[in-house]
């Protein structure tokens, strides 16, 4: 009896993991195709595309695409700005979200509701459709600088930062896991005499690991793929991201092994740097999503 | 909790002031804007003054009419029919294009049609494809909802077990949605080319040839099936997290009480499991929502809409008329009709989700 | 724009004396980044100009072409265009009409000898000129007509309708072929217009009322253009060609012995002698009223904001030398505007593989409507097109196409200039 329930266990266990994989298949198989054709010359990549050779590192397999890539756009720089105005929105936007948070959550103040519904109300407006006020918006805002107030923000970093760091997506999940931490603590520290801004650093923020990495998350990809707004705001090179040097490889007669190149250049760090953060991001994005 | 300790104007504001100052001059100032755009003429090119035009912009956009078409009868009054022996119906265009008679149809296009006694009677609408447009959105939500909200637990469920390695298939599963759609539907725009790509190729391997092979993208009846596949793919794996994240704060002593009492497997989902995850399933439910309303990436890189308007919608339609065909004030009336059809969605959601006290 | 101001300071600053001599900088917008032949050429020209003269210096940004259009309207939009663009020839009426643009004063004895499709006229006007022209044939080899036992169609005699239905029809029956015609119904967007309205106007149709440009009824909707559309459509059903084609298809199809005949520009010829040494490009078949096929390609323009209009054109005079004309034809494959710099290189130069291009442009060439409106008739004409491609109503869908056309002259105040 014992050697069979311990087949039927090894059974079970070789379906569990056939399922696991076979799903796994799928979700892999295009990025596996991605990064195998980027080795590949066009010619073969399309060719191979008919058959399963697409997932095998087979043929004429050379770094070539890469190097191609990088002659015909500044891949450096493209990477280099995407990784800055991404970064500083992420720090900045968890610093300004997570205060309005704390202030929503836990501080009585007039205004507040309504000002929360409205905020919750923009989570609705997608932002394509309010891309062209904002940006004839942006081109008549001052900004003081080193040389004086100067009037537009076209052609800068700030005009694909500021616009970002405030939304109401972020907002949203930060009241969310406020609302659900203890009480108690916040009254404590208040009769204690500790400062609301004491508070909001000392109690509240060590115990936000998991929101803080849920939003960084969310707002990183979000702006790591930003498209239409460089377009409309980036003239010169120099401030461009990298969906924008994209289109610098969609040339009359395409050269796919390049995009596959690029493509893999760009979505590559991000896969590592999430498989390397992979166990704090799926523990953090777990312990927040819970509380809708 | 209103307590004096938590009443402070002066904080409040603060704190909040910059996420609501930010939020008003880039979101709301421009959403008012758009608003106001809708209002007028505004063209996104023009040398001339944009000039207030009241409502024609959303007339233009959701006018609608009924129309019974009698068939033509002969002088003596006997039905006419036509080479297929059916009744011959009088031609809708001489009716619906500059006929002094039907002012109220001018300009209009059948949307959709029915027979009715001898005759046939014809919805039509002022803009069919928009019309067209609204309801493929409302398929892509009502299809893409429930179904990547189901997929996602059953993903969940799946993942949720101690098993060695299972982190590589959790991350494996998680994968797609760290990378760019844009990316995602270049690729997938590959895999589902008509005649040899990647998918034919694996559907014919599997079925021993006895699939024929689809053109995907190509065919009216399979583009947006294909498009709500790929966007399910990318985006599954998110809200497998956020079920998995629910699914972990059961109480294990409800299972082992579960397990006492002879629960079965769907015993135990039905009436300890489910009931622990209402509150993530209205998160998943309300942001795959929000999220489905504004389909527009995949659509602009894989199909443009097409094939026959089969994957039009509505973002993609405010983008092609304010950017493409330059007139901001339709594309901006496409906004506000968004808006209004989101919200009231979500209210409703909201309305259907309360908690039942 | 920036620049501008630190020499205008910098001029003050200076003050008297030096003023003469002071150098200009004019700003430069242009669509080739990515494409390093290109660039290098540019770039070229940019450097001999400023070397040659002290008043102006140009400075050179690229953009991606694919976001050319866009990014030259959000520049529009928030005032920071530059001194010298350059502009696809059927978008040029939009953009002078809106205030982007000025007339281009320079010599028209420079141009005289210049394509037809390179001279960006608007309202009397020359407002662009272009270096290069591009043009359209059907491609195939002489091996594929003689085993159809074709006629080999000239300038003078180009295929009737009929000749070239049994030339498909032939490809078809043959076997040998995936489809007949490769249309390039992969390259959606400004092609379509481009590569197909001139069957509609060899049909007898066109997109709107050359006349008045006031409407397309009639035009777009008259027996003519249900003829145009009833023979597109059977193209499709009948199996000739795909209504849709995967992009690869249209890059490699022809080379791969895919199709019989593939209806694709001067800028992809070189590659089809590459793949078959006994390719042949012939002129677009005769409708009933005369054959036809697109022109202008991409030309230069003084932008309205310019303070240094003489500056731009003094550039683009420059650039307009044979020398110039021949390095773009050599480096990207395009018809070089005059006859004399086509003489400069040898694919066009008489006898050269690509001279019969030169001969096409200049014969066969018809310009897309010269209308501000034509960039939204594009986009109507080009979903015409895929529907009609994918089995609509041919009669209602081109009705449908004339209502949306006209609704936009309607709005726009017939396109009246300011």
């Amino acid at each position: 009896m014992a050697q069979i329930s311990q087949d039927n266990r090894g059974l079970r266990l070789v379906v569990r993991y056939t399922v696991l994989c076979l799903i796994a298949a799928i979700f892999s198989f295009p990025l596996i195709f991605m990064v195998i054709s980027s080795l590949k010359p066009s010619q073969q990549l399309l060719a191979d595309a008919h058959s399963f050779r697409a997932l095998l590192p087979v043929g004429d397999i050379s770094l070539n695409n890469y190097f191609d890539a990088f002659k015909r756009a500044p891949v450096a720089l493209f990477v280099f700005n995407s990784v800055l105005v991404t970064g500083v929105t992420v720090i900045a936007s968890l610093a300004v979200c997570s205060a309005a948070a704390f202030a929503f959550a836990f501080v009585k103040w007039k205004g507040r509701d309504l000002a929360l519904t409205v905020i919750l109300a923009t989570l609705i407006v997608p932002f394509e459709t309010i891309a062209i006020p904002l940006l004839l918006e942006a081109s008549k805002l001052p900004w003081i600088g080193l040389d004086g107030i100067t009037w537009g923000w076209l052609n800068s970093y700030r005009v694909q930062i500021v616009p970002f760091i405030a939304d109401g997506l972020t907002i949203y999940l930060f009241v969310q896991y406020f609302k659900d931490l203890p009480g108690e603590l916040i009254e404590a520290a208040r009769v204690e005499g500790a400062s609301w801004f004491a508070i909001y650093r000392r109690v509240v923020m060590p115990l936000s690991g998991p929101v803080l990495a849920t939003a960084a998350i969310l707002k990183f990809l979000v702006m790591y793929n930003q498209y239409l707004w460089p377009i409309m705001v980036t003239q010169e090179e120099q401030y461009r991201p990298v969906m924008v040097g994209l289109q610098y490889f969609f040339q009359l007669n395409r050269a796919w092994g390049e995009i596959m190149a690029y493509l893999s250049l760009i979505t590559v760090p991000v896969l590592a740097f999430y498989l390397y953060l992979q166990k704090a991001f799926i523990a953090s994005i777990a312990s927040t999503g819970v509380k809708g | 909790m209103a307590s004096k300790f938590t009443q402070s104007n002066r904080t409040g504001w603060l704190m909040a002031g910059p996420a609501i100052a930010l939020i008003l001059a880039f979101v709301i100032a421009p959403f008012f804007l758009a608003v106001g755009f809708s209002f007028t003429n505004q063209r996104l090119v023009s040398p001339h003054p944009a000039e207030f035009t009241g409502l024609s912009n959303y007339r233009q956009l959701l006018g609608l009419g009924v129309l019974h078409l009698d068939p033509l009868t002969d002088a003596a009054g006997a039905v006419v029919l036509d080479d297929q022996g059916q009744p011959k119906l009088p031609e809708l265009r001489k009716i619906t294009r500059k006929n002094p008679d039907y002012p109220q149809f001018d300009g209009m296009r059948e949307w959709f049609s029915w027979s009715s006694g001898e005759g046939r009677t014809y919805v039509l609408a002022r803009d069919v494809v928009f019309m067209t447009a609204i309801v493929n959105t409302f398929i892509f939500v009502l299809v893409v909802a429930p179904l990547q909200g189901g997929l996602a637990l059953g993903l969940a469920l799946l993942i949720n077990q101690r098993l060695r390695g299972i982190n590589v298939f959790r991350a494996i599963y998680f994968m797609p949605v760290v990378v760019s759609i844009v990316v995602v539907s270049l690729l997938w725009s590959f895999i589902y080319n008509q005649n040899d790509g990647i998918l034919n190729n694996i559907l014919s391997a599997i079925s021993f040839g006895a699939i024929p092979r689809i053109d995907w993208l190509g065919n009216p009846s399979t583009a947006m099936g294909a498009i709500i596949f790929m966007s399910v793919w990318q985006a599954v794996g998110f809200h497998m997290v956020i079920w998995l994240s629910g699914l972990q704060t059961i109480s294990p002593t409800l299972y082992e009480a579960g397990a006492i009492e002879g629960a079965s497997k769907w015993q135990t989902f039905r009436y300890i499991t489910w009931p622990g995850l209402r509150n993530t399933a209205v998160l998943v439910l309300v942001v795959i929502t929000m999220q489905a309303f504004g389909l527009f990436s995949q659509i602009d890189v894989m199909t443009k809409g097409g094939p026959l308007d089969s994957t039009q919608t509505i973002v993609f339609q405010a983008i092609q008329r304010g950017y493409g065909k330059q007139d901001i004030s339709a594309g901006s009336a496409i906004s506000v009709i968004l808006f209004v059809i989101v919200l009231s969605v979500s209210l409703i959601q909201r309305y259907l989700t309360r908690e039942k006290v | 724009m920036k620049h501008l101001k630190w020499s205008v300071a910098a001029v003050a600053l200076i003050g008297w004396g030096s003023l003469a001599s002071a150098t200009e900088t004019l700003t430069m917008w242009y669509h080739g980044a990515g494409n390093e032949v290109e660039s290098k050429i540019i770039n070229q020209v940019i450097a001999d100009f400023n070397a040659s003269q002290t008043d102006y210096a140009v400075e050179l940004q690229s953009f991606p072409q694919a976001a050319y259009n866009d990014s030259v309207t959000a520049g529009a939009l928030a005032g920071n265009l530059p001194d010298i663009l350059d502009v696809d020839g059927p978008n040029m009426p939009n953009w002078a009409w809106a205030g982007y643009m000025q007339p281009l004063a320079i010599d028209e004895s420079k141009i005289a000898n210049f394509l037809p499709g390179t001279k960006g006229m608007y309202n009397g006007k020359l407002y662009s000129i272009g270096l290069w022209d591009a043009a359209i044939a059907l491609v195939t080899r002489q091996s594929t007509l003689d085993a159809l036992s074709l006629r080999t169609p000239t300038l003078e005699q180009p295929w009737t309708a009929e000749e070239f239905e049994a030339a498909l029809k032939a490809a078809k029956d043959s076997g040998k072929f995936k489809y007949a015609l490769d249309l390039g119904m992969a390259w959606k967007g400004e092609w379509y217009p481009y590569a197909f309205s001139p069957f509609l106007q060899s049909f007898g149709g066109d997109i709107v009322d050359r006349s008045t440009y006031a409407s397309a009824e009639g035009a777009l909707n008259g027996e003519a253009a249900v003829a145009w559309g009833n023979w597109w459509q059977h193209l499709f059903t009948e199996g000739y060609a795909q209504a849709d084609q995967d992009g690869a298809d249209r890059d490699n199809g022809f080379g791969a012995g895919d199709y019989a005949f593939s209806w694709n520009g001067n800028w992809a010829a070189l590659g089809a002698l590459k793949a078959f040494d006994d390719t042949v490009f012939l002129p677009a078949p005769d409708f009933g009223n005369g054959p036809k096929i697109g022109a202008a390609s991409w030309q230069f323009g003084v932008s309205a904001k310019s303070a240094h209009p003489e500056g731009a054109a003094k550039f683009i005079e420059f650039a307009l030398q044979d020398k110039y004309l021949a390095d773009f034809s050599n480096g990207i494959g395009l018809i070089p505007a005059t006859p004399s710099a086509a003489a400069m290189v040898d694919n066009y130069k008489d006898g050269g593989p690509l001279s019969v291009f030169f001969g096409l442009s200049n014969a066969q060439g018809v310009l897309r409507p010269v209308t501000p409106g034509y960039v939204v008739q594009a986009k109507v004409f080009e979903k015409a097109a895929n529907d009609i491609a994918h089995g609509a109503d041919v009669a209602a869908t081109l009705d449908a196409a004339v209502d949306e056309i006209d609704a936009d002259i309607a709005k726009n105040n017939g396109y009246a200039a300011q």
